[in-house]
């Protein structure tokens, strides 16, 4: 499923996706007071029946991206193309039609459905707003209903009779209800318990392979993600710093940010997780509407902090480092600085004087 | 339990219930640990579980609404039942405690440095000169940059992590013999979460407390617990060594945890899900509660709730603990669920 050269077109390619969000000031007149850059120069390509996978931590951007690709907020800048179509400047009412192919799944299954309707009525409203439920329609619920692992007796009930995990289901059957090619799911097994969320992950699985869809996984959850994606882009502060295949982005991280990030997670593997050498990053996250010049992530790097010289410094600072699109696109100008070793060949460092991004840092070099 | 150690905190038989309109809710039913001198203890289990009820019984912070029954015991002092003045004088001086939010734990109206002088004076005769000094050591040891300038700051002006160091600085603050940490870095982003976990740690060592973290995350409990409680339906229903809960579990739902948990090691592979959802604690199946959700459920799980038994301090509430010796989380749990039979 990984796409090769030469393999079909993307089914979605965004480029150069801008959403700014102003932020107005106090007072009556509630003057514009600066902008939050949500979303900067992002751009990436959905190839059929792939899953990528959207990561980062809160507030990087990554929700806004997939709801300002589905048109559910305008962009302020970029394109984005939807087999053929660019959907950036469509009216409501084209966009309408093309909402039958490009669906999405939110996070809270508590949130985004109608408890006053019945389970039959949620997933029969797209396709009656879509004209397409035709007197076969009551059928064509039920069988939905079965596809997510359900049985179509719960269609008569309300989605407060459910739990989690099943309100989850529901939000999925009602996305699939008219077909969709490509499904966004934003952040959908976050709110799960983990013994429901494995049963949702094994579910959409089985419908990708079933149904042929392509999926825009967004979450925050690098296991979860490792899991079900074939490629993954890491986004920092609106950009996206790296993107390259699963295998390759979790045993060979490129970008500073991904390997603190990957370190970050704990395993649930007592031996493995005690013998891991871990880059613990300084500082938050800086603030969108002032985010930092040039590279973005310079304020919390550790290369930066430890391993530049002050004229590599002031590349970083100065010098937006771009995404280059070659085969595992890195956002970093000293990619070639930063190595980690992949998480089966833990590093054994040693060096006690040395700090600790410093250490692992080392570590890596000699292994 | 027959682990080594001085026994800090001892918790025997814990119950509690809620009286609600539509029935008694069991929240935690018949809880028993110690916890050692200098040891961490985790609890994991899923929402509803009752593994925040137990610290917060514990502590006598429930609502009047619960009745709690039972024994918490710190150095053979009872501590359910005491007046509040008796607790006021144990919380925040020999039992801290962290919370997931550090948002609601900090008072919004003070600096951070009062707070965590507050702390002090709550329960040492000390200038407010000295206590605002030793605030600024405390705010230095959790990593905080700047703390002689940051003990002016609101809470509102700092990130969740900070906050969240601000509240483990607070806890520090009377050498506690006990730190019960609740959730602490759940709130948080993942590189935050490994910031606030090596900062727990230097808390921890510092002050020589023993600590009680609870969590749903099986990662944070595999690199932080010595020894470890899973409990389900306001049960323990497997207690052992951290080596023993992950690699040699005893109870088919600390078995079906681990398979359900994607992992960051892992090349994808199918999950191994269990099936249905935890049981109401409104509304109990007889019997052992996981028993509907269990592949080697029998007449006997339906009728009768094992005991939490064993030998060597690995103890589990199974009748079948045996059959599960050597056993693989894809063994019992078949991927092939309702979800497959497409």
């Amino acid at each position: 499923m990984i796409p090769q050269p030469g393999t079909p077109q993307p089914v979605l390619e965004v480029r150069n996706l801008v959403k700014h969000f102003p932020v107005r000031g106090r007072g009556l007149a509630r003057r514009r007071a600066g902008e939050v850059h949500a979303v900067c120069d992002v751009s990436f390509d959905l190839y059929p029946q792939e899953t990528l996978g959207l990561v980062g931590e809160s507030g990087c951007g990554k929700t806004t991206t997939a709801r300002v690709l589905l048109n559910l907020q305008p962009a302020t800048a970029g394109h984005v193309h939807y087999q053929g179509t660019e959907l950036t400047q469509l009216s409501s009412k084209a966009m309408r039609r093309l909402r039958r192919e490009l669906q999405i799944v939110f996070q809270d299954p508590y949130a985004a459905l109608d408890p006053r309707l019945p389970v039959n009525e949620i997933i029969a409203e797209p396709l009656r707003i879509h004209g397409l439920y035709s007197p076969s329609g009551r059928e064509d619920v039920r069988e939905l209903l079965r596809l997510v692992g359900l049985t179509p007796e719960h269609g008569n009930r309300f989605p407060h009779e459910f739990s989690g995990g099943q309100r989850q289901r529901i939000g999925i059957a009602r996305a699939l209800a008219l077909r969709p090619k490509v499904l966004v799911l934003d952040e959908p097994v976050s709110a799960l318990d983990v013994s429901i969320q494995a049963g949702v992950l094994n579910l959409l699985a089985d419908l990708q392979a079933r149904l042929g869809l392509s999926y825009l996984f967004v979450s925050h959850d690098l296991s979860v993600v490792r899991h079900i994606a074939d490629r993954v882009a890491v986004m920092y502060l609106g950009r996206i710093v790296e993107v390259a295949t699963a295998d390759e982005l979790f045993s060979a991280p490129a970008h500073p940010y991904t390997q603190a990030l990957i370190s970050a997670i704990p395993l649930p593997d007592p031996r493995k997780e005690r013998a891991r050498e871990r880059i613990i990053l300084t500082g938050d996250v800086a603030n969108p509407a002032n985010p930092p010049s040039g590279c973005r992530f310079r304020t919390r790097c550790p290369l930066f902090a430890a391993h530049l010289t002050d004229a590599q410094r002031h590349r970083c600072a100065e010098e937006v480092p771009p995404l280059i699109t070659h085969h595992h696109p890195t956002a970093c100008h000293y990619t070639e600085l930063s190595t980690l070793p992949a998480l089966s060949g833990l590093s054994v460092a040693t060096g006690d004087d040395l700090p600790r991004c410093a250490r692992a840092m080392r570590g890596r070099e000699r292994g | 339990m027959t682990s080594p150690g001085t026994p800090v905190l001892e918790v025997a038989d814990l119950r509690v219930e809620f009286r609600t309109d539509e029935g008694r809710v069991q929240a935690v039913r018949g809880v028993s640990f110690q916890l050692n001198r200098g040891e961490v203890l985790g609890i994991v289990g899923e929402s509803g579980s009752g593994k925040s009820v137990t610290s917060l019984a514990m502590m006598g912070l429930l609502a009047g609404s619960a009745r709690v029954s039972g024994s918490v015991r710190l150095h053979g002092t009872e501590l359910l039942g005491a007046s509040d003045k008796a607790l006021s004088r144990v919380r925040g001086q020999s039992i801290a405690m962290i919370f997931q939010d550090p948002m609601t734990s900090l008072n919004p109206v003070y600096p951070i440095g009062y707070q965590v002088a507050e702390a002090i004076r709550a329960h040492h005769d000390v200038s407010r000169d000295a206590a605002a000094k030793q605030a600024v050591q405390l705010l230095d040891a959790v990593s905080i940059p700047n703390p002689a300038q940051r003990v002016d700051n609101y809470p509102h002006e700092l990130s969740g992590g900070m906050r969240q160091r601000v509240v483990i600085a607070i806890a520090m603050a009377n050498s506690p013999e006990v730190i019960i940490a609740d959730e602490p870095t759940t709130a948080l982003d993942v590189t935050v979460q490994a910031q606030i976990l090596d900062a727990l740690r230097t808390a921890k060592d510092q002050t020589g407390a023993a600590m009680l973290l609870i969590t749903h995350d099986l990662g944070v409990i595999a690199g932080q617990a010595d020894r470890v409680l899973v409990m389900y339906a306001g049960r323990v229903v497997e207690a052992g060594t951290v080596e023993e809960i992950f690699y040699a579990p005893r109870m088919p739902y600390t078995l079906g945890l681990l398979g359900s948990q994607p992992r960051l090691d892992m090349r994808r592979q199918r999950l191994h899900p269990i099936s249905g959802a935890p049981p109401s604690a409104l509304n109990l199946p007889s019997g052992c509660p996981f028993a509907p959700r269990c592949p080697l459920a029998a007449p006997v799980c339906e009728a009768e709730e094992p005991p939490l038994t064993g030998a060597g301090g690995h103890l589990s509430a199974c009748h079948f603990s045996d059959q599960l010796v050597g056993l693989e989380p894809a063994d019992l749990f078949r991927p092939v669920s309702q979800d497959t039979t497409l």
